[in-house]
């Protein structure tokens, strides 16, 4: 694949980086664009953080026995790396990056509702972070990343710190979405009619309604563990009178609709590449949108499928499993969509359009192997195995994960102005693809042999498929820093990009690259759809 | 500095000079605040979630525990409330008219109303408190059942939340009435005020099934 070649655009006004100069002017800004671009730096930073405990995870579990972390010691990680990697980057990644640069832009607006809200959303993001960082200094939970009671209310391990950025993350979350609701449904331009709105704004839109519907419970529930740490105030533990089974409802009432916070968005994003490199309009634009609604309103429900073994009434359990499977009803719905665009279009397999079709062939292993849980059956076997750690790594990491990747290949040239490397990303593509199928799949196996997860030890026969999970992690850490690399590289010395790469259709690829603080001086009125290419250039090849 | 130089508030964009991208919008405003309120009710609701599990399980040691609560206080504290929104009420219906100088008189009873509350609060925690009965006590742990220290439990818990929010209403209303002195809150810029009232209105309605659930059950 020949490096992308780009025509420099002449008519530039002054472009949203250099607008201002000095580190103030990017603390106080309120340009959505730069906020996001903020998020990212951030993101990466912990998303690097969260992949080296990861990492160690992985070089403990070479050998049978300990090899040279403890078993608290072991717990300690474990803890911050899903505390991380959930709170501070899968939850948050693409729609506080993407989602903030591009939606305003995407819906024809300067800015989203609130500007000044959303650059307090950015700093409750960045204390949470400070606090997750200081957690780390004092030794580090080692509860989990679920926080269960009563273990939580009674460690000794200083879990005050990690609950309290939960917390405040939880804030920045709540008004991330607010501030995205409000912009869909008062700053569209003229003409972007509800089905005119790019998929990616659809998605956002639904797990933007996550977001604010799901959070709060959340933050509610994690203050009430620390009054009973702090206070004895019993609430969940049984010593004193609480139900510890009411703790886990709670919780999961939150966090089971958080995994669709973190793949609605992911899947936006293939909603948009995949019609742009199919030259096609995407197939069952409705269909789409409607699913993402339904994905947000069904996924609420069926919180209690993490609990199967925790205690429930039988019937109960039944309904929560119905429920899930129905889950699975929209997710199909967009895979089939995705699928249908591509039959009989023009497909060209640049690096973002990679990027899909890996997500599409990851998520859905990620997605039926859910369903192996939501039956109650399967549920009992592989409870708390390694299975659910390699399925979860599925559709998180995999999910939302390469699309978070997908979506800074896609933009990239939107928000940097600048061209990368085609063929060194591929490279690092294909490593990465490699690798992680090395590292994931063999935990399937362990864990329907019955490798527990969450543990620092284990049985001699299991080594085979731990080694190689190991050697696996060492080729994804090695992949993402080819691709991290890559984009660097690009931003200092990359060629500079055109207004439209891509051949996109909807409105950001109207804009310069990278576009001006206001990116519409005049009002802009939309007369297509976003996935019309009639009147659209075709690729740069 | 070629930044946006205009200023606009979290909620409302009130000065002369707002963000030249984002025009005021009444209408955004107003969603934005009652998507806030929606998520205020959810993280009480999670409570009232906690309660309804708790009552079911433990129901006569509730009966029990809320016969230590005096229904006099909570009773006064409810109409306190509830004329307070109505003062509130008035306050943003006299500033619909233009009238200035009465939206202040009655957001500063407003105000009175609310400190009266809490002040009437506080007396109830401090008598709790004398007899020995707050969250850990070993009054609560050794003399009384498991089911009545999670009513007190979730009594401290839930007044207190709902206290901890008329403060952040009092607050609220101390800065829009600094606005509304200044004219930086008018009768056609008026979100400020619309949603301080719209947050006030939110604490008496949960204030209003605070009181039956806590008080009345005994």
């Amino acid at each position: 694949m020949a490096t992308d070649i780009a025509t420099p655009d002449t008519e530039h006004p002054v472009d949203y980086i250099h607008a201002s100069k000095g580190l103030a002017s990017w603390l106080t800004t309120i340009d959505h664009k730069r906020i996001g671009i903020m998020y990212l730096v951030m993101m990466i930073v912990f998303f690097f953080f969260g992949a080296t405990l990861g990492l160690l995870m992985r070089l403990e579990l070479i050998a049978p026995g300990n090899q040279f972390l403890t078993n608290g010691a072991y717990n300690r990680i474990l803890t911050l790396h899903g505390i991380t990697m959930i709170f501070l980057f899968i939850i948050p990644s693409i729609p506080a990056v993407f989602g903030n640069f591009l939606l305003p832009i995407m819906v024809g607006a300067n800015d989203v509702a609130f500007p000044r809200m959303n650059l307090a959303s950015w700093y409750f993001y960045a204390v949470g972070g400070l606090f997750a960082i200081i957690s780390v200094g004092l030794g580090g939970p080692d509860t989990g990343w679920t926080f269960y009671v009563p273990y939580t209310a009674t460690t000794s391990a200083n879990v005050l710190i990690p609950i309290l950025a939960a917390f405040i993350l939880g804030w920045s979350t709540i008004l991330t979405g607010l501030n995205f609701i409000v912009t869909v449904h008062r700053l569209r331009a003229p003409g972007m009619q509800w089905s005119r709105l790019p998929l990616f704004v659809w998605s956002l839109y639904a797990s933007a309604w996550i977001q604010i519907i799901a959070t709060p419970v959340v933050g509610i529930t994690l203050i009430l563990v620390l009054l009973e740490r702090i206070l004895q105030v019993p609430i969940f533990d049984p010593a004193i009178g609480g139900d510890p089974i009411l703790y886990q409802h709670l919780f999961w009432i939150y966090s089971h609709p958080a995994v669709y916070i973190m793949v609605l968005p992911a899947m936006g994003v293939v909603s948009e590449i995949v019609p742009v490199f199919s030259r096609k309009t995407i197939f069952g634009y409705k269909y789409i949108a409607i699913s993402s609604m339904a994905i947000a309103a069904i996924g609420s429900l069926v919180w209690a499928h993490h609990m199967f073994t925790a205690g429930m009434a039988d019937l109960a359990r039944v309904v929560f499993s119905l429920l899930t499977f129905l889950v699975a009803i929209p997710s199909a719905v967009k895979v089939f969509n995705w699928l249908a665009t591509m039959y009989k279009g023009s497909i060209h397999l640049r690096l973002p359009m990679l990027y899909c079709l890996a997500f599409i062939f990851l998520f859905t292993i990620g997605g039926l192997t859910g369903l192996m849980q939501g039956a109650l059956a399967t549920d009992i076997h592989i409870h708390d195995t390694a299975f659910i750690v390699a399925h979860f790594h599925f559709t998180m990491f995999c999910g939302t994960g390469v699309m978070f990747f997908g979506s800074l290949h896609y933009w990239f040239p939107k928000m940097f102005g600048k061209m990368y490397n085609g063929t060194i990303g591929t490279i690092g593509f294909i490593t990465f693809f490699i690798g992680f199928n090395l590292l994931y799949d063999p935990l399937f196996v362990a864990g329907f042999l019955g490798m527990p997860r969450r543990y620092a030890d284990y049985l001699p026969e299991y080594t085979i498929y731990h080694r190689i999970s190991t050697i696996g992690s060492w080729i994804v850490v090695a992949s993402l820093l080819v691709i991290v690399g890559n984009l660097i590289y690009a931003y200092f010395r990359g060629k500079p990009a055109p207004k439209n790469p891509w051949g996109g259709a909807t409105l950001e690829w109207t804009v310069p690259s990278p576009p001006p603080t206001h990116q519409f001086a005049k009002t802009v009125h939309v007369t297509h759809g976003p996935y019309d290419y009639s009147n659209i250039e075709d690729l740069h090849e | 500095m070629s930044e946006h130089v205009a200023a606009d508030s979290a909620l409302n964009h009130d000065d002369a000079t707002v963000h030249p991208g984002v025009p005021y919008d009444p209408m955004a405003n107003r969603i934005g605040m009652w998507l806030f309120l929606f998520t205020e009710v959810l993280l009480f609701g999670t409570l009232f979630i906690c309660y309804a599990v708790y009552l079911h399980m433990y129901t006569w040691q509730f009966e029990e525990g809320s016969e230590h609560l005096s229904v006099w206080a909570g009773a006064i504290n409810t109409v306190v409330l509830l004329t307070s929104s109505l003062t509130m009420a008035l306050a943003i219906a006299t500033m619909e008219r233009s009238k200035k100088e009465w939206s202040i008189r009655l957001l500063n009873i407003t105000l009175l109303f609310a400190l009266t509350f809490l002040i009437i609060k506080a007396f109830e925690w401090g008598g709790k408190f004398e007899h020995g009965i707050y969250p850990g006590s070993a009054h609560l742990l050794e003399d009384f059942t498991k089911g009545e220290n999670v009513f007190f439990g979730l009594y401290f818990t839930m007044t207190g939340l709902h206290g901890l929010h008329v403060l952040i209403g009092m607050a609220l209303i101390l800065f829009v009435r600094h606005k509304i002195i200044h004219d930086k809150v008018t009768r056609t810029r008026i979100s400020w005020l619309d949603n301080a009232g719209l947050y006030w209105h939110l604490v008496d309605l949960i204030w209003i099934y605070l009181f039956p659930l806590f008080y009345l059950i005994g």
